[in-house]
């Protein structure tokens, strides 16, 4: 848990990041017919989800860390961790809805791709209300860490694989191809690939403070 | 004395602009629907996210330093 206190990856992510946005917006693009320049969205709008994969991943893996050790730590990360994740979660929707607008006509047309997604996302809102409806600590702890680890499986389904057995809108749902399969090019990919490294560093950068802060707090509280 | 720097840069920027302003010059700010005004407006917002985010992990590790 060293690293979470050093600057590189920090760094790291912040090149990254900027390296996208000038790439994104300055690389040649595929011209599409109803996408014209809004594809390079791609670059912005998907590495929210990927950050938000991240996050939830690591809170789940310290909510079955938690159970085992019973360590207050492991709870905490596993909360803050879900808390960033919500947070690039709505960024990804609002992103995805403004997108929507000017791709499918509505801000929000009903899809199986939006809907699951808002039904996702109450599941996690689900969690945090879970958590402050429970006073007494090791009892919370290991409700909602049962509870995450439920979550996310769900999630995950619920993002990715019941929208793909249905028609979608959304690039690579149904008989829709994704656009890693005509559209992308290589010069998408050199831009995408470490767009989503640097979002993914940003979320977890995030967390980290936010655990960080958590610690001193609970410290504080103890006293 | 960053306050008089700032300063500084800013009337700096103020009197190239104002004398950009009337001959429309080749500069590439200009060109070609202006795109680069886009990118560097959003490298802006997002240096400035990054600085503040390395500032809240600073006073964070004088915190933590503190606590110990």
């Amino acid at each position: 848990m060293k690293f979470i206190y050093q600057a590189w990856w920090k760094i790291l992510a912040v090149l990254l990041v900027g390296y996208t946005i000038i790439a994104g917006f300055l690389l040649p693009v595929p011209a599409l017919p109803i996408l014209h320049e809004t594809i390079r969205n791609v670059y912005f709008h998907v590495p929210m989800w990927m950050a938000m994969f991240l996050v939830f991943g690591v809170s789940v893996f310290y909510s079955i860390r938690y159970l085992g050790s019973g360590k207050e730590e492991h709870d905490l990360i596993a909360i803050e961790c879900v808390n960033t994740g919500v947070v690039f979660y709505i960024l990804g929707l609002v992103s995805g809805m403004l997108w929507a607008r000017y791709a499918w006509g509505e801000y929000w047309s009903n899809d199986p791709k939006q809907n699951s997604a808002a039904i996702a996302f109450l599941l996690y809102c689900a969690y945090l209300v879970l958590r402050n409806a429970i006073d007494e600590e090791q009892k919370r702890a290991r409700i909602s860490a049962i509870y995450n680890i439920f979550a996310f499986p769900i999630m995950i389904v619920l993002l990715f694989i019941l929208p793909r057995m249905t028609d979608s809108l959304h690039p690579g749902n149904g008989g829709n191809p994704a656009f890693g399969k005509y559209d992308m090019t290589n010069e998408m990919r050199a831009v995408l690939y470490p767009a989503f490294i640097g979002w993914m560093l940003i979320a977890l950068w995030i967390a980290t403070l936010r655990y960080r802060i958590r610690l001193i707090e609970n410290k504080n509280n103890s006293l | 004395m960053i306050k008089r720097l700032i300063c500084l840069a800013v009337f700096l920027i103020g009197y190239v602009s104002a004398f950009a302003q009337d001959v429309e010059m080749a500069d590439t700010m200009r060109s070609s629907g202006k795109i680069y005004v886009v990118v560097g407006t959003i490298a802006i917002v997002f240096i400035g996210l990054v600085i503040y985010l390395f500032t809240i992990d600073r006073r964070l590790t004088r915190l933590e330093k503190y606590k110990d």
